[in-house]
C-alpha cells in the first residue's frame, strides 16, 4: 500500500519521531511506522494534527528526523504552527504528509495540499505512485535538511491505498540528533527575524524551482509534434495508461511533475519550447495549469494552456482512466471508439454508507430523538462515524462542518434560536482533538447546550486508533491490542473529570443499550440550563465479538414496520411481509427488541 | 498477459481482503500488480469497489479502464450490475445469489431480491456464474469464506490469473491457519459442484 511504502521511506530515511492524528487517507502511514518500530522511533498519534506538527517541529528543532502525517483537512488545524515554522525553519529533516482525497472519496472538502505549499512558501512532492511514495520520502527528508525547512509531502488516496509491488532499500540511514542546542534568534520567531527570513525564503524558492528542473520526477519528454501534455500525481499514471491506448499521440512532448511548488521553471521551459498547445492534467487546483499560464506569460511564449480554466478538464472530484482518455482525445481531435452499449439497467437500490449494524451511536441517537420527541431541538454533528446519524430514519444530525465544530456551533444556534434545546454529538477522539476549548467556552460565557459524548473507546471512522481516553499509546499498542481493550491502564485520560473539571455540573454517563435510563437522562438534561453533558459510553462493534444474535417470530410480526421505520439498521428488511433479521449482520445489540412493541425480536443461538 | 479484476459488493463483505489475496499471489508469481481499494467512509456498509491488475509487463493506473475488466467478482447482484460497465464484452461475471437489501430500500418498500439484477447478467454477458453464496457458507460453517469461494469461481474461469491450486496455495500462505481448512472447503465446493 502506498501509505506503507512512504512509512518505509521514512524508516529507512531514519526517522527519528513520528506523529500524526487519525484521518483518511493518510492514516496507514503511522500506524506502519508503529508496526515496523524496533523500539527507536518515538511514534505518538498527538491528541490534534496542531500538537502533532509541535511536536515534530520540536523533535526537528532537535536535531532528529522528524515526519507528521494528516489528511488535507487537518494540515488546516495544524496551519498556524507551519505557517510559523516555514519562517523558523528547522534543523533536523521534517516531512509534512497531508494526503489530499479528491472525489471526496471521504473527507469534508476537495482542497489542495499544493496550494498550501505555495500559500506557506514550502517545498511539495506528490509521488503518482506506491513506489515513488518510498522513492520520494528519502528525498524529501534530504531536502529539508539541505534547506533547513520543512517539506510537504502530499499523496492522493488512490497512491495512499494503492497496493503495488515496491522494492525497497536493505540499508537504513543512521540518523543521531545531536539534541537543542540553545539560539534564541534562530529559535524564537520576532517580527525582525520573520522579516529577514521572507526575504531569504522569496530569494531561494525560484533557486530551488531551477535546481529542481533536473529532479528524477521533474521529466520532460520532447518530441517531434506541436502538442504537449503536463501532468502530475495518480494523472500522470492515467496519462501513460492512455497514451498506450491512442497512437495518435505518439508525437506529443510529455511534462510530468512531481515538485508542483516550487514549480521547476527550467523543466517547464524546456518542455514549452516550440509548442503550440498544452493540455493540463491533475486533480483538484490547477497548480500546473496556473504555473504553465504564468511561465508562458513571463517569458512571452505563444503557446496556449488548456486545462480547467477553459473547461477541457473538469474542475471537481477526482480524474480517472476515462476522463483522462477523453480529455487527451479531444485535445487531439482523436475520436475514441464507442464501447457496446449495453440494454438500460435495472433499478439498482442506492447504497449510502450507514452506521453498522449494533453500533452504539445508533442506540444513542434514537435515545436523544425519543426524548425529544414533539419538542424544539437543533442536532449538531460531527466528523466520525456518527456523521452517519444523518441517514433517514434516524435523521439526527443537523449540522456538520468540522472537528470540534458541533460544540460551538450549537452554542450560536441557541444564541439566536433561544426556545430550542441545542444539542452536540461528539465522538471521544474527536472530543480530544477539539472539542475540549467548545466545552470551556459554554461554561465561561453561560451557554445553553446538552453535549452528548459518544463514546465508543476508540476512533472507529479511520479504523480504530486508540487516543488519550483509551490510554493506549502507539509504542505499545500492537502489543496490547491483542488483549483488547485493557481496563487496567492506568494513563487513561477521563472525558467525565475533564467535563467535570471545566465545571459542568450535569455529568452523566449512560450505556445507550439500556434505552430507558438512557432516554430518561436525555428528558432529565433536557429540563435543566447551562451546559449539560451525557456520556454515551458502548463500545465500537468492530472491538468485540458479535453477542447471541436475534431473531424474529414471524407469527408475532404484526408487520408494523416500526423496526425498520424507527431504527434503520442495516440487518433488518421485510421478507415475505415479516421483519426479517440478517445473521451475518446482527451483531446481538438489542436495540430492536426493546423498539419492537409485539415481542417478536428475540435473541437466539450464537454467530456462525 | 495482463489481468484485471474487478472485485464489488457492500462495505464489510471482505472484498478487501479478497483483492489483496489476488495482488500477493500475482506478485508471489512474479508478476506485477496494481489495486485501488475503497476504505474509510464508504466502507460502513455503502457500495464498494477493489480494483486489481496483475501483468508480467508494466502497469501504470491502478484503476481499471471501463470495458476492460476480463473478471468482475461480484459479492452481491445490485453491486454487479452498478459496476457492468467495467466489465469487457466477453468478460467473466462471478455473481453471489444472495442480495442484500440496503436500509434506503426497506425504507421505501422495494422489492428488491436481486432477481433482476442477476438477470440482466445472465441476458448480456455470456459467462456469468452465479454461486449461492449462504449456501457454501452453510456448508463450510462460517459465513467468512464467501471471498474464498467468490474467488474459487473466478479461479475456475482460468480467467483470473490465479489457478484453483494456486488460489489453495494462497488460502495457505496468507490466511490464519484455523480458517484453512473451511476456506479450502469452499474451494472444492465451488470448484466441484
Amino acid at each position: 500500500m502506498g501509505n506503507e511504502a512512504a512509512a518505509f521511506g521514512a524508516i529507512h530515511a531514519g526517522v527519528n519521531v513520528v506523529a500524526g492524528y487519525p484521518g483518511t487517507p493518510s492514516t496507514e502511514i503511522l500506524e506502519t511506522v508503529a508496526k515496523n518500530n524496533d523500539g527507536s522511533i518515538h511514534v505518538e498519534w498527538s491528541v490534534n494534527e496542531k500538537a502533532a506538527m509541535e511536536v515534530a517541529a520540536g523533535a526537528a528543532y532537535s536535531g532528529a528526523r522528524a515526519l507528521v502525517t494528516m489528511k488535507q483537512v487537518g494540515l488546516n488545524v495544524a496551519a498556524d504552527p507551519l505557517m510559523s515554522l516555514s519562517y523558523v525553519g528547522v534543523k533536523g529533516g521534517m516531512v509534512v504528509v497531508s494526503a489530499d482525497d479528491p472525489g471526496p472519496i471521504s473527507s469534508q472538502t476537495e482542497q489542495d495540499t499544493r496550494t498550501f505549499a505555495m500559500f506557506s512558501k514550502l517545498p511539495v512532492f506528490d509521488p503518482s505512485s506506491p513506489e515513488e511514495a518510498y522513492q520520494m520520502m528519502k528525498d524529501a527528508f534530504e531536502l529539508s535538511e539541505k534547506i533547513g525547512s520543512p517539506v510537504l509531502f502530499r499523496p492522493t488516496t488512490r497512491v495512499c491505498h494503492g497496493c503495488a509491488s515496491v522494492e525497497i532499500s536493505d540499508s537504513y540511514d543512521k540518523n543521531i540528533p545531536d539534541g537543542f542546542v540553545k539560539d534564541t534568534q534562530r529559535w524564537v520567531i520576532f517580527p525582525r527575524t520573520s522579516f529577514l527570513n521572507h526575504q531569504k525564503i522569496e530569494k531561494r524558492n525560484p533557486e530551488l524551482g531551477k535546481e529542481l528542473s533536473s529532479y528524477r520526477f521533474n521529466t520532460v519528454t520532447k518530441r517531434s509534434g506541436r502538442k504537449g501534455i503536463a501532468a502530475g500525481g495518480i494523472s500522470w499514471a492515467y496519462l501513460n495508461e492512455v497514451l498506450t491506448r491512442i497512437p495518435e499521440a505518439k508525437d506529443v512532448s510529455l511534462f510530468r511533475v512531481g515538485t508542483p511548488f516550487p514549480f521547476p521553471e527550467k523543466a517547464a521551459l524546456e518542455f514549452l519550447d516550440g509548442l503550440d498547445e498544452v493540455l493540463c492534467l491533475e486533480e483538484l487546483d490547477p497548480v500546473i495549469e496556473r504555473a504553465l499560464i504564468y511561465t508562458a506569460g513571463k517569458y512571452h511564449l505563444g503557446v496556449t494552456i488548456h486545462g480547467k480554466h477553459d473547461g477541457c478538464v473538469r474542475t471537481a472530484g477526482e480524474n480517472s482512466p476515462e476522463s483522462v482518455l477523453s480529455d487527451v482525445g479531444s485535445f487531439l481531435a482523436v475520436k475514441i471508439p464507442e464501447s457496446r452499449k449495453l440494454p438500460e439497467k435495472p433499478e439498482t437500490p442506492v447504497r449510502p454508507p450507514v452506521l453498522c449494524a449494533g453500533c452504539p451511536h445508533r442506540a444513542s441517537f434514537y435515545a436523544v430523538k425519543q426524548a425529544m420527541k414533539g419538542k424544539k431541538a437543533v442536532f449538531c454533528g460531527d466528523i466520525g462515524c456518527y456523521t452517519l446519524g444523518n441517514a433517514a430514519p434516524l435523521d439526527m444530525v443537523d449540522t456538520c462542518l468540522c472537528m470540534g465544530a458541533d460544540v460551538t456551533i450549537a452554542q450560536g444556534i441557541k444564541a439566536v434560536d433561544k426556545d430550542t434545546t441545542a444539542f452536540s454529538f461528539i465522538g471521544d477522539s474527536t472530543f480530544f482533538a477539539s472539542g475540549i476549548t467548545g466545552v470551556v467556552n459554554a461554561v465561561y460565557n453561560k451557554n445553553d447546550i446538552i453535549l452528548i459524548v459518544l463514546d465508543n473507546s476508540t476512533t472507529a471512522m479511520t479504523g480504530h486508533q486508540p487516543h488519550p481516553g483509551t490510554g493506549i499509546t502507539m509504542m505499545d499498542f500492537f502489543e496490547k491490542k491483542k488483549e483488547g481493550i485493557r481496563e487496567d491502564i492506568a494513563n487513561k485520560v477521563s472525558i467525565e473529570q475533564i467535563l467535570k473539571g471545566i465545571g459542568v455540573e450535569f455529568v452523566e454517563t449512560v450505556d445507550p443499550f439500556d434505552q430507558k435510563k438512557a432516554v430518561e437522562t436525555v428528558k432529565k438534561a433536557a429540563d435543566l440550563s447551562g451546559v449539560r453533558a451525557i456520556i454515551f459510553k458502548a463500545p465500537c462493534i468492530a472491538l468485540e465479538k458479535p453477542k447471541a444474535l436475534y431473531e424474529v417470530d414471524a407469527d408475532r410480526c404484526k408487520s408494523c414496520h416500526k423496526c425498520i421505520n424507527e431504527i434503520g439498521c442495516p440487518a433488518i428488511s421485510m421478507k415475505d411481509g415479516k421483519a426479517f433479521i440478517e445473521r451475518t449482520l446482527c451483531y446481538g445489540c438489542s436495540l430492536c427488541e426493546q423498539v419492537c412493541p409485539f415481542d417478536a425480536i428475540s435473541q437466539k443461538g450464537g454467530a456462525l | 498477459m495482463t489481468k484485471s479484476i474487478l472485485l464489488c459488493g457492500v462495505g464489510g463483505q471482505g472484498t478487501v481482503k479478497a483483492s489483496r489475496i489476488i495482488a500477493l499471489s500475482g506478485m508471489e508469481a512474479g508478476l506485477n500488480a496494481r489495486t485501488a481499494e475503497t476504505i474509510g467512509m464508504a466502507q460502513r456498509g455503502g457500495s464498494v469497489v477493489s480494483h486489481v491488475r496483475i501483468s508480467d509487463q508494466p502497469i501504470f493506473s491502478p484503476l481499471i479502464p471501463k470495458h476492460t475488466a476480463d473478471v468482475l467478482i461480484a459479492f452481491e447482484p445490485a453491486e454487479a450490475v452498478r459496476c457492468i460497465d467495467y466489465v469487457k464484452d466477453d468478460g467473466v461475471i462471478i455473481v453471489n445469489k444472495k442480495a442484500v437489501t440496503p436500509v434506503t430500500a426497506s425504507l421505501s418498500g422495494s422489492s428488491y431480491d436481486g432477481t433482476e439484477a442477476i438477470k440482466y447478467l445472465q441476458d448480456n454477458f455470456s459467462h456469468v456464474k452465479v454461486i449461492d453464496g449462504d449456501a457454501i457458507c452453510e456448508k463450510c460453517g462460517s459465513d467468512k469464506v464467501l471471498n474464498i469461494a467468490l474467488l474459487a469461481g473466478a479461479a475456475a474461469s482460468g480467467e483470473l490469473g490465479i489457478t484453483v491450486d494456486g488460489l489453495k496455495d494462497a488460502i495457505r500462505k496468507q490466511l490464519p491457519q484455523k480458517t484453512h481448512e473451511m476456506n479450502l472447503k469452499a474451494v472444492d465446493i465451488v470448484t466441484e459442484g
